[in-house]
């Protein structure tokens, strides 16, 4: 093994080791000050996590999830040199990570959070305008073969719990009287989307959910919305283009050549 | 000037771009307010990899700030001194924020923070002799040729030294500017830092370096331990204001270099803008006072070094 491989493996080791060939000046344990930087590495990675996951933090306490991240980066450290997407494996670790079953949402609050980071740092792309939707809108013909091009930033989470109520209620300035108001084991669907500078989350039906992740596909309109319907028959396909023009979130509308003519 | 030095491709931005002024790190939580007060500062300073992003707020900010105010661009990633070859795909991105951004100034690191596919987000320390001499040396000229930009090589902090360093970290340096033609960036809390815990003379330190080659000075606050055997140990946090001693030695090598751009290093425990805005501040007064003193007294570049590791 190279002097690096052996440093590095001591860095991320669990137990407390110190590579060969390190000294003091004055002939002290170079272990000592070894330690200094397994605790910087391993500090710094955890408020890496801290920052992309504070509502997960708040979810299980500070010190749990402290410890839990220690766990999962000395199983899955940083493979990129830019931390800002840093632990998006994190969900599918708490999902194996025994000690936080009991907290069945967890993970999904976890993905949720990492969607947003996401849509923080997604490509820019200019929404079409309202005025520029409304013609292919009212081209009746053709707007069921259209494919529709969505903002780079937007995701849709689908969860058997209550991810968005739960991830909203802490936002808010009185979380535990907002948490007694969530019912955690209620399916609900997550929009993200950045609208402007900022990333938005809100609970969408379950209909609208599957017309915008079937354009999101690359789905025509007319199909999005019939699959939309079979899914859940209570599906406003007026209230969901309204939502995603609002949002700025329709950035392409191509409609085929053939269906021009 | 040797046959490396005159290999350095002539670059866009030459790194002495930047004013002799100080400047701080762009904070996130600070883009607005600096948009909204435009404060007298120097320059921006920004971690390149924190803006290896796509889009969003990020790029948003930044190429605004940009347009009103000079830019540092300084690297945590590429693992300057890393046994493994450098990160060609993180290159080309650093290339892409520098095509982009065209800062006056492109620093990295003596250390290194990856090894394999492992990044360890941390600036770890080297042995210094030949065999890694010829490595960082070889690495520094695949930056700026890829670059095509001279880059500035930052003097490390660190904890432990190397049995099998045959080189002083000062003689190590001036060897890798010697070849390859780069920079110096004098981070005059490292310089402390290192030598308190090494035991040695942070002026005989500055004193060793090849003073035309410093193009930007860094301070920054650091946090105390002790080692095993009860003695000073300093970390180099990035979360405190600036001590005294730093400042003092700021001073001295203000006296042996002259006024050069100074930026405000701060990660942790980020104050409010004003606060990193005095700093700078500061640190404008002591160039001023040091281009005072140097007319007043030319001896005063024989001052005495008042600061004690």
């Amino acid at each position: 093994m190279s002097d690096q491989q052996v440093f590095a493996g001591a860095l991320l080791a669990a137990e407390p080791s110190c590579p060969p060939g390190l000294t003091a000046w004055n002939g002290s344990d170079p272990g000592r000050r070894f330690a200094i930087y397994r605790n910087n590495v391993v500090v710094s990675l955890i408020d890496a996590l801290a920052d992309t996951y504070p509502v997960t933090q708040e979810l299980v306490g500070e010190e749990f999830f402290r410890a839990m991240a220690r766990l999962f980066i000395q199983a899955n450290p940083p493979r990129s040199r830019m931390l800002a997407f840093y632990g998006d494996r994190l969900a599918d670790f708490i999902e194996g990570f025994p000690p936080a079953a009991a907290v069945s949402y967890l993970a999904d609050v976890a993905r949720l959070e990492m969607l947003r980071v996401s849509a923080y740092h997604a490509a820019d792309a200019v929404p079409l305008t309202p005025a520029e939707i409304a013609p292919l809108l009212e081209d009746e013909a053709a707007l069921p073969t259209a494919r529709i091009g969505l903002h780079p930033s937007l995701k849709v989470l689908f969860s058997r719990h209550a991810v968005v109520s739960l991830w909203a209620a802490h936002q808010t300035t009185d979380v535990t009287r907002a948490l007694a108001a969530v019912d955690s084991d209620v399916a609900e669907v997550a929009l993200v989307l950045r609208v402007g500078l900022d990333v938005e989350i809100s609970r969408i039906a379950a209909g609208a959910a599957v017309f915008i992740t079937g354009l999101e596909q690359g789905i025509a309109f007319g199909r999005a919305a019939e699959q939309a319907l079979a899914a859940d028959d209570a599906f406003d396909l007026a209230a969901t283009l309204g939502l995603l023009i609002r949002g700025g979130a329709i950035t392409t509308m191509i409609i085929p050549r053939s269906a021009t003519s | 000037m040797n046959a490396h030095a005159s290999s350095v491709p002539k670059t866009v931005g030459a790194t002495c771009g930047l004013p002799a002024r100080g400047g701080v790190g762009l904070k996130p939580e600070h883009f607005r307010e600096v948009l909204s007060t435009k404060p007298d500062i120097g320059f921006f300073e920004i971690h390149a990899e924190n803006y290896m992003v796509d889009g969003g707020p990020f790029h948003h900010y930044l190429g605004r700030i940009r347009e009103r105010y000079p830019l540092s661009i300084h690297g945590v990633g590429l693992s300057i001194g890393g046994e493994s070859p450098l990160d060609a795909d993180h290159l080309d991105q650093l290339a892409r924020l520098l095509d982009r951004y065209q800062p006056e100034s492109f620093s990295e690191h003596l250390a290194w923070a990856s090894h394999g596919e492992v990044f360890l987000n941390d600036l770890l320390p080297l042995p210094y002799h030949a065999a890694t001499l010829a490595r960082v040396c070889d690495h520094v000229d695949q930056v700026q040729n890829r670059l095509r930009h001279r880059m500035l090589l930052e003097n490390p902090a660190t904890y432990v030294e190397f049995a099998a360093s045959t080189m002083a970290e000062t003689e190590f340096i001036a060897e890798v500017v010697l070849r390859t033609g780069c920079g110096l960036l004098l981070d005059v809390n490292n310089v402390y830092v290192a030598c308190v815990n090494h035991h040695r003379n942070p002026c005989a330190y500055i004193d060793s370096l090849p003073p035309d080659a410093v193009g930007q000075i860094h301070l920054a606050g650091f946090a105390r331990d002790v080692d095993a055997a009860g003695d000073s140990l300093l970390i180099d946090s990035h979360g405190a204001p600036v001590a005294q001693a730093v400042w003092d030695l700021y001073r001295y090598a203000l006296d042996r270099l002259g006024p050069l751009p100074t930026l405000i290093e701060r990660d942790n425990d980020i104050p409010s803008f004003p606060v990193l805005l005095a700093e700078a501040h500061q640190a404008e007064r002591l160039m001023r006072d040091a281009v005072a003193n140097a007319a007043a007294t030319p001896a005063a570049a024989n001052s005495s070094c008042g600061v004690g590791a």
